[in-house]
């Protein structure tokens, strides 16, 4: 089993990896995976009050395809929009690291990361919403 | 004296063939390159010289006290399968059951599971956290339609030895057939036929710094005498239990392999235990949250299983890319799944996948241990602290009660 180059590009050089506040009400924690399945992601994403996301960091216990998928993620939600980070799909992250069949998951799992993220995030906004409206 | 990259450290998977076991080979490929089996000319009986002179080699190796005991093969899977297979099929009137373990190779284990479609009964043994079968649970076992009792020698993963001496006394005395898959113990740790009261080995050469493609299946001739039904049919060698070419070069070289062994194994067992103590020192002294899978006390010297929490086995492989070594983790499998073996001596999944195997050998030296280990240490680091299990680890949060999210 050899890995492409991109994915050892992202493991030697990983993006993004670090913590941020998740008790900052801008930011979006999420965490999928279990250590029983050798997999477990966190990514974060800051989101400016204009709803782009100025941040965003990973950490990652899994196999190289694992880091690279997350790390990748995180590179690409920079800049975009909630809504436009949403419309990211792990065939996309899956196509741009040449990921072969056997590690596929490890780019629906990232998928499930951001939607994790964003999920959270949202939640934390609408219940800063519903406390303001009282 | 400097390092070679890449650096080999997988030995349990093979090992290098030893230069002189080569140049013992190589006459007769092109000069002594008779079939054994040619009665009829200088070429054939050189050829079954040199392979009766090996077969009393390997008999010596495992305490047979008889050459005819030595059984050539394609390797110890072929082994494995004539000894199961062959055993049952003979002995089916008898009884319909075997024993064995579920931290078996394949080889062992498969064979047993085609058994099982065709009528038999096999009862796979537990083994303890600490790698070992327990012979009592062997005891207890045994019935009246028993036939054959399975124990491997030593496990391939973990390296743990397995009281083979205790099992043999009881299936002596309870008149069932006793094999052992030697592959990873020979010239490891010791292995006596006679003493243990094995009736059927399997061996190969491979892992014994000889060649490919060669191995045997000691089948003992006297009290009991062992029959069994051969599984290759063609030509009746191998006193009729395994027909086919035999493979002179590669008999050759097993038997010089087993004689280096024999010579020099007890020295060299003692380097390469000092050599993996190194190494799991080093890495112990460095590194917290890690642990050796396995008894340590039982043990084959070259092999260090170690788990290292928080961080995952494949990408340790690749952060150590210099080094060839192999992991427990489902990622590293063809089948997605985390080692058996490993599941079976209840280490959690999660370990599982944060396992790595070293298999040190005869070609080990102390530089490379150092290097392995400064740089595992460093990979292990730079992977913890990009793992969100070692951060929540070193918050103080109990992993066994987050509640995660699995896909």
């Amino acid at each position: 089993m050899s890995y492409s180059d991109k994915v050892i590009e992202h493991y030697e050089n990983p993006r993004n990896v670090g913590t941020l506040d998740k008790n900052d009400e801008n930011v979006g924690t999420g965490l999928v995976g279990a250590p029983a399945c050798g997999d477990v992601m966190r990514l974060q994403i800051k989101v400016s009050d204009g709803g782009v996301i100025e941040d965003a960091k990973f950490k990652t216990f899994g196999c190289g395809s694992a880091i690279a998928s997350s790390s990748l993620a995180t590179e690409w939600l920079k800049g975009k929009t909630v809504e436009e980070a949403s419309t990211i799909k792990n065939s996309m992250i899956a196509e741009e690291l040449n990921l072969p069949p056997v590690k596929i998951h490890c780019s629906v799992l990232a998928e499930d990361a951001i939607k994790s993220a964003i999920a959270d995030f949202r939640t934390k906004q609408a219940a800063k919403k519903a406390l303001s409206g009282q | 004296m400097s390092i070679q990259i890449p650096i080999y450290m997988d030995y349990h998977a093979t090992t290098p063939v030893d230069p002189r076991v080569v140049e013992a080979m190589l006459p007769y490929f092109n000069t002594k390159f008779g079939n054994a089996a040619s009665r009829s000319h200088v070429f054939g009986w050189t050829a079954e010289e040199a392979v009766s002179r090996s077969r009393e080699i390997v008999a010596k190796l495992i305490g047979a006290t008889n050459p005819k005991e030595i059984i050539f093969t394609s390797g110890a899977t072929e082994s494995d399968n004539l000894a199961i297979k062959g055993v049952a099929e003979l002995y089916k009137e008898k009884g319909n059951h075997i024993i064995t373990t579920v931290i078996e190779h394949k080889a062992v284990l498969d064979s047993c599971k085609r058994l099982e479609k065709q009528g038999f009964e096999v009862t796979y043994l537990p083994v303890g956290k600490n790698g070992l079968v327990d012979p009592d649970d062997v005891s207890r076992a045994i019935g009246p339609k028993t036939i054959l009792v399975s124990v491997m020698l030593a496990n391939n993963e973990v390296g743990t030895v397995q009281p083979i001496a205790e099992i043999g006394k009881i299936t002596r005395s309870r008149g069932v057939l006793l094999h052992s898959d030697a592959v990873q113990g020979i010239g490891k740790t010791p292995f006596d036929v006679e003493a243990m009261n094995v009736d059927l080995a399997s061996l190969t050469a491979h892992k014994m710094y000889g060649p490919k493609g060669v191995g045997a299946l000691y089948v003992r001739r006297s009290k009991p005498r062992v029959r069994l039904v051969a599984q290759m049919d063609g030509g009746g060698h191998e006193f009729g239990l395994r027909s086919g070419t035999l493979n002179v070069p590669g008999i050759v070289g097993f038997a010089r392999a087993a004689e280096i062994l024999i010579a020099e194994g007890k020295a060299e067992n003692e380097r390469i235990f000092a050599l993996r103590e190194r190494l799991r020192k080093r890495l112990s002294a460095a590194l917290e949250e890690i642990f050796t899978n396995g008894s340590m006390e039982h043990r084959l010297p070259g092999n260090l299983n170690v788990s290292f929490a928080f961080v995952e086995g494949e990408a340790m492989i690749m952060a150590i890319k210099d080094v060839a070594v192999s992991s427990g983790s489902a990622c590293t499998s063809a089948s997605l799944e985390p080692s058996y073996v490993l599941h079976a001596m209840g280490v959690g999944d999660d370990l599982a996948h944060s396992s790595i195997r070293f298999g040190l050998g005869r070609f080990t030296t102390e530089e490379e241990v150092d290097y392995v280990a400064d740089l595992v240490i460093r990979k292990v680091n730079k992977l913890r602290e990009m793992s969100p299990l070692y951060e929540m680890h070193k918050e103080g949060i109990d992993l066994a009660s987050v509640e995660w999210a699995a896909h």
